[in-house]
């Protein structure tokens, strides 16, 4: 497979991955402001944004509106949810023949009706983020169903994953370091915040499965950052990442492991084998950003290997 | 407005009339129509598509309409409209109603395009070799040397082969009389033929019984004959030739064939940044490290090719790919230096051209074509610059022409200046009355210009699909069929004997 067109392929899957992701912040928070039942409190979205990174001026957070006109719709800025579809249809555009016409369609359907979406009523919000998950899960499920689960495929799957796990750890850095900083019991906006963090990763039916409906924050952190069946977990989603790796150096023919590989390796096995007390004990922060840099890690080390190595270490080989 | 028009027929037309109340605005005069002989009755190969119209519902073509635009939509095929800053993604149109070919008439137009193209490759052979076409004075020199598309670097190359067009898309017009005539060769990388398989795919779909009835022959074979063709040109010793389609990149108006092509021939899509030459070798970078190419189907033109050969500042080709190219380790289609043959005034000499290398008549005929760079021509170009239509030589896509009779006093002004300041870079013809063929338009049926564009494969031997891209000017009276100037298409039916 081209070096480019694997390229392309990781970021068109980690651009939708992160357009599916804000969109269900985006919708989550929309949801909670209701139940909330008070007006706008931008102290309210400090947590998705910061999540988000959207760095939004103050002027941008002045109403929702104005915030969702930004977050949502504005092309113009790599957060909000348009520009990561756009970001996404533009690599898929890029490598067009390598992808399958069930997904290029279903893919440029979804960029169409955004680009028809310019300018929605408060009421449509919500629709919007529906529709923009249901696209990007019906192109996963498309990707799977229609593609060869290949080089190409495996690349597919690194970028989501990846994505996935940066931003389930961003996501949990930030809605934690407020609580560790309250440090309070859960009072009843507290509760509701924790199941809107579940509900940002759609793992409210999953964590109820295995915990009940009893939300503690020491089982939320376990579920989203350690379960090994949850999809959306950190540890579900590095798994997936290393072993789309071996796969690729098996389908390449490396001879011997590659950097990307071992790094993959060694950050399942902390994830495998962590503890969430001893975690939580020591420090959920640190141990969270060290995730995220091990994951910029692997990424560097991936294109290293496949997709920016210099020629002469490749005809050396 | 219609029904004005109707009654303005009638007043004029007498037997207008006798045509039934969905051809209202239906123009018939001095022009071919591709579906009514002069008496007004459809033509044989046409009664059942004629038929069919008159029991159409114009709500349910529009909902075949709608269902084709969608398909074309949704598999984003579009071509890239240049200078135009906002929605430069357009979908190129299609008109459902098929424009039909008979056997006997595609008989023809085979042998003309065969004998066509292996003149041209034996012409081209010539000219970067031994010249014998010029000491034997049928074309001269000096013509050829100043043409923009010549290549001296191409002197004394052999391509495989011999080939030096492999891929071409020869423009057919016809004429009051109903023979067809070649307008232009493309030599250089012409493109459409996705649009002929892509129209054929949705009419597919949308009028199987139409298919059925009329024995129409197959057009999907086009890839692997094209896929045969390129490793046809592979350096010899290479049993498992690896092929590739060199593209410029998503932002060129003929991405979507490009993509559609390599898909279609299971063969890598590149860009000028995928490969690599080393000790004259290519290669491509894939995620395995660096694998030798064998056989590239360019799609850029010879300028970006390699910018150390060519020019300098193309970021689009390969440092040192000429060179790889004249050392015979990578074929290429089409060779470097094809573009000399289908400059507009080199074209004026085909006929000749044709009698000189294979002693034989030319079997399509030529439109009669003036070359400013002769005295007399000029003369005659000048004084009837509002009859003829002007091309600039080296230009294609409809870009660079005046239209004599749709023309300003202020454009004729500018061409004249222009002709005189520089005559060789110019050609003038007729004003062609193109051949007409129905469409739909606004729930009317309503004829329009239309040309057609068969693909030729040169390679081993020549193989022509049956079928081609017919283009529609789909403005009324327009006679420009370019897709960047407003044209559209239509599915092409050769039938079958």
């Amino acid at each position: 497979m081209l070096s480019r067109v694997s390229d392309s392929l990781y970021w068109m899957s980690r651009y939708l991955e992160r357009a599916e992701h804000n969109a269900r912040l985006i919708g989550v928070n929309l949801d909670l402001s209701l139940e909330l039942a008070t007006a706008f409190l931008p102290d309210r979205w400090a947590r998705p944004l910061a999540a988000m990174n959207a760095g939004l001026s103050p002027d941008e957070t002045a109403d929702l509106d104005a915030m969702l006109a930004v977050l949502l719709y504005d092309a113009g800025r790599p957060v909000s949810v348009r520009a990561c579809v756009n970001a996404a249809r533009e690599n898929a555009r890029q490598v067009r023949e390598q992808v399958s016409t069930e997904m290029w369609q279903d893919l440029n359907r979804l960029y169409l009706r955004l680009r028809g979406a310019a300018k929605l009523t408060s009421d449509e919000h919500g629709n919007f983020c529906r529709d923009v998950i249901e696209g990007s899960h019906l192109f996963q499920g498309l990707t799977d169903a229609t593609l060869n689960h290949g080089e190409g495929w495996q690349f597919i799957q690194i970028g989501r994953y990846l994505e996935r796990a940066m931003a389930t750890s961003r996501l949990l850095d930030v809605y934690f370091a407020s609580y560790m900083a309250d440090g309070a019991a859960l009072g009843a906006v507290e509760y509701i915040e924790q199941v809107g963090l579940l509900k940002s990763c759609t793992a409210f039916e999953g964590y109820c499965k295995v915990y009940t409906a009893d939300f503690q924050p020491r089982h939320i952190a376990e579920f989203l950052l350690l379960n090994e069946e949850f999809p959306r977990s950190v540890r579900f989603a590095v798994d997936s990442v290393q072993a789309a790796l071996a796969e690729i150096a098996r389908d390449v023919g490396a001879r011997k492991t590659g950097r990307a590989e071992r790094l993959a390796g060694r950050l399942r096995a902390t994830l495998d084998f962590g503890h969430v007390d001893e975690i939580m004990a020591d420090s959920l922060h640190d141990y969270l950003g060290d995730v995220t840099r091990q994951c910029e890690r692997i990424h560097a080390a991936m294109y290293e290997t496949y997709i920016a190595y210099t020629v002469d270490s490749a005809l050396a080989s | 407005m219609a029904v004005k028009k109707t009654k303005a027929n009638r007043e004029t037309g007498d037997e207008a009339a006798a045509l039934p109340a969905l051809f209202c605005d239906y123009q018939l005069d001095g022009a071919y129509d591709e579906m009514l002989g002069r008496d007004r009755v459809p033509r044989p190969a046409y009664e059942k598509l004629y038929q069919r119209i008159l029991k159409l519902a114009p709500e349910e073509f529009h909902q075949r309409q709608q269902a084709a635009d969608l398909f074309f939509l949704n598999q984003g095929i579009t071509f890239t409209v240049y200078g135009h800053e906002e929605g430069t993604e357009r979908v190129f149109p299609t008109d459902l109603l098929p424009r039909i070919i008979t056997a006997d008439e595609w008989r023809v137009i085979n042998d003309g395009l065969t004998q066509r193209i292996n003149a041209l490759n034996l012409f081209l052979k010539d000219i970067y070799h031994d010249g014998r076409i010029f000491d034997d004075g049928v074309v001269p020199r000096d013509m050829i040397h100043s043409c923009r598309h010549y290549r001296p670097e191409m002197r004394g190359i052999n391509p495989p082969r011999d080939v030096y067009v492999a891929i071409s898309g020869s423009d057919l017009v016809r004429l009051d009389d109903g023979r067809f005539a070649v307008l232009e060769d493309n030599l250089r990388v012409p493109s459409g033929v996705s649009y002929m398989l892509a129209n054929r795919e949705v009419m597919k779909r949308l009028f199987p019984q139409m298919f059925l009835l009329h024995g129409v022959r197959p057009v999907d074979n086009y890839c692997q004959a094209l896929l045969s063709t390129l490793r046809s040109l592979s350096p010899p010793h290479r049993p498992n030739p690896t092929v590739v389609l060199l593209t410029p990149g998503v932002f060129n108006s003929a991405y979507f064939e490009h993509t559609y092509l390599a898909r279609q021939m299971g063969i890598e899509l590149v860009e000028g940044r995928d490969l690599l030459v080393h000790d004259n070798v290519v290669y491509m970078r894939t995620t395995a490290g660096l694998e030798r190419v064998d056989v590239i189907y360019r799609r850029i033109d010879d300028d970006f090719v390699d910018p150390l050969a060519f020019r300098r500042d193309s970021i689009l080709g390969v440092p040192g790919l000429f060179n790889a190219f004249r050392a015979g380790n990578v074929g290429m289609a089409n060779a470097i230096g094809t573009g000399v043959a289908d400059d507009k005034a080199v074209y004026a000499f085909l006929p000749k051209i044709i009698k000189y290398y294979l002693d034989e008549e030319p079997i399509l005929p030529n439109v009669e074509t003036y070359i400013p760079a002769y005295d007399d021509d000029r003369t005659y170009v000048l004084d009837n610059l509002d009859k003829l239509v002007v091309k600039a030589v080296g230009e294609s896509g409809g870009y660079g022409m005046l239209i004599g009779p749709h023309s300003t006093a202020d454009e004729r002004a500018e061409f004249r200046q222009a002709i005189i300041a520089n005559p060789r870079n110019y050609i003038a013809q007729p004003t062609l009355a193109l051949s007409r063929a129905p469409c739909f338009v606004d729930d009317r049926i309503e004829a329009r210009h239309v040309d057609l564009r068969p693909f030729i494969l040169a390679g081993e031997q020549v193989k022509i699909v049956p079928g081609g891209l017919t283009r529609v000017a789909l403005k009324r009276g327009s006679l420009v069929v370019n897709s960047s100037q407003g044209g559209g298409s239509k599915d092409t039916w050769v039938l079958s004997d």
